[in-house]
């Protein structure tokens, strides 16, 4: 299906400042403004900001939402606290990954964050199990999604709103006002940082971005893109749906075995026992390239001199001086740490090794 | 940016600036600007044959690979080692210190396929 890429509520903003645009989960999004590296820098040590408007927000409600996405997913839902967030898979019946998501319980309703290109897979998923007495709204056209992301994220939200932002532990959410913006704010991330995750209303969104620029200067704010944002996550080893994790990688391959929660009943729960007790899957392993040639998703991977499996993903990582870091799903002998294995790169084969991810951890 | 006026263009963003049988080679500004942050270049070895119009190499981005091509046939007799080290050198002079390779054998007088300044300038700017 070919249709014209949506402008999110601020793509003008984007083309303002020169951002290079690219079609990017159905929407037109920025992938750079102006350097990759320069924004990388500032998530990692002042503050990135982000439009994630592309993201699915899907809002359910009614006493029925717990359980039924329980019987969805792989993580808990019903024990989730009030303003939880919790990272979670919705599985298929083999246990591969329909969509990894955020779930966020909030006052009265329950917020699904989806990926983008997975905004219909998803959509289809709950439409066609939603119980009686749930209410289901996609309202992704009406509510943006900004990101404040780094060491300077919080002191900088802080300035703009009146909750104490100290009292909101990391995966949790409060119902706030940003600038005078009703918001749902959200201790949440996508690049290995300290940061908050802001839902606005689209029609509020512009006035928002344009405020954080102006107030985000002494903190020494940037936006960043996607670009950016693919690296950030890479580093802190979080999965990309379609690369780590997909229908046919399931959470146990994807290294994810503590979001898998078996002692509850829900989709392809007996694929991923099967698969537990079996233990001979492929899995993903993180590899640290020796060379200066960077590891690119597809790649051959292979392990004394036999193949081993193939980079899913993969670039140089700032964050460790600017080496090469890829992801691989490989043969089970293949992926543990100190395991020397050889990446294929243009007919060549460039030594590697297996170490345990995330590649990069926040200082405390 | 203008384009230097004192060597030849392909449509695939390479420059070759000839000088008897002598030629330099580099990515235009337009290319290193399109790819963003350059942080790998692959080169041919010195004493390596390029035909024209062939893949001689690659330069990489944080997020994308290029093939480099020859813009004329040549036998490499230098490549540049301060980009191999500093590949951020072809992001800040392209044209100047950026230069990839250098080669010997050169049909000065063989400019098939090359366009000048001029209409370089404007395929630049039909993009």
């Amino acid at each position: 299906m070919l249709t014209k890429p949506r402008e999110t509520a601020l793509y003008q903003a984007h083309l303002r400042l020169g951002a290079k645009m690219s079609p990017f989960g159905g929407f037109l999004m920025p992938i750079v403004y102006s350097s990759i590296l320069e924004e990388h820098d500032a998530v990692r040590h002042a503050v990135g900001l982000f439009d994630l408007s592309h993201m699915a927000q899907f809002v359910a409600s009614g006493d029925a939402v717990a359980a039924w996405l329980d019987g969805l997913s792989a993580n808990e839902v019903a024990s989730m606290r009030p303003n939880q967030a919790r990272y979670n898979i919705f599985t298929n019946t083999a246990g591969g990954a329909h969509d990894d998501v955020i779930v966020y319980r909030l006052d009265g309703r329950w917020l699904i964050v989806a990926n983008a290109a997975n905004t219909a897979k998803v959509w289809e998923l709950l439409r066609s199990s939603q119980p009686p007495g749930v209410r289901l709204e996609d309202r992704t056209a009406h509510s943006a999604l900004l990101a404040l992301q780094g060491p300077k994220a919080v002191a900088l939200l802080q300035t703009l709103v009146d909750a104490n932002l100290s009292k909101i532990r990391y995966y949790y959410a409060a119902d706030a006002a940003v600038a005078g913006v009703r918001a749902e704010i959200a201790r949440t991330g996508y690049t290995g940082e300290d940061g908050f995750e802001v839902f606005v209303p689209a029609s509020a969104a512009m006035q928002l971005w344009e405020r954080l620029l102006v107030d985000g200067r002494p903190f020494g704010l940037r936006p960043a893109g996607l670009g950016a944002r693919d690296v950030l996550r890479l580093e802190a080893g979080m999965p990309l749906y379609g690369h780590e994790l997909d229908e046919d990688i399931t959470p146990l391959q994807a290294g994810l075995q503590w979001v898998v929660k078996f002692d509850k009943q829900f989709t392809g729960k007996a694929a991923l026992e099967a698969q537990r007790t079996e233990d001979s899957y492929d899995r993903i392993a993180g590899l640290v390239m020796e060379g200066k040639a960077p590891a690119r998703a597809g790649y051959a991977v292979r392990m004394d001199g036999e193949p081993a499996g193939e980079i899913r993903s993969g670039s140089p990582a700032p964050a460790l001086g600017g080496k090469n870091v890829a992801t691989a799903l490989v043969r089970k002998a293949a992926a543990t740490p100190g395991t020397r294995l050889e990446v294929e790169i243009r007919g060549k084969y460039h030594p590697a090794t297996v170490v345990p991810m995330p590649f990069y951890k926040r200082p405390k | 940016m203008a384009q230097p006026s004192d060597r030849f263009y392909t449509k695939e963003h390479e420059w070759v600036k000839i000088d008897g049988k002598n030629a330099i080679v580099g990515i235009t500004d337009y290319a290193q600007s399109s790819l963003g942050d350059i942080v790998y270049v692959e080169l041919p070895k010195p004493g390596a044959a390029l035909e024209r119009s062939k893949p001689i190499g690659v330069v990489e981005s944080v997020k994308a690979v290029s093939d480099i091509y020859a813009p004329v046939a040549g036998t490499v007799t230098e490549i540049n080692a301060a980009v191999e080290d500093d590949p951020a050198k072809v992001n800040g002079d392209p044209f100047g210190d950026g230069w990839l390779v250098k080669l010997s054998g050169v049909d000065a007088a063989d400019t098939t396929g090359l366009l000048d300044a001029a209409a370089y300038e404007e395929l630049v700017k039909s993009l």
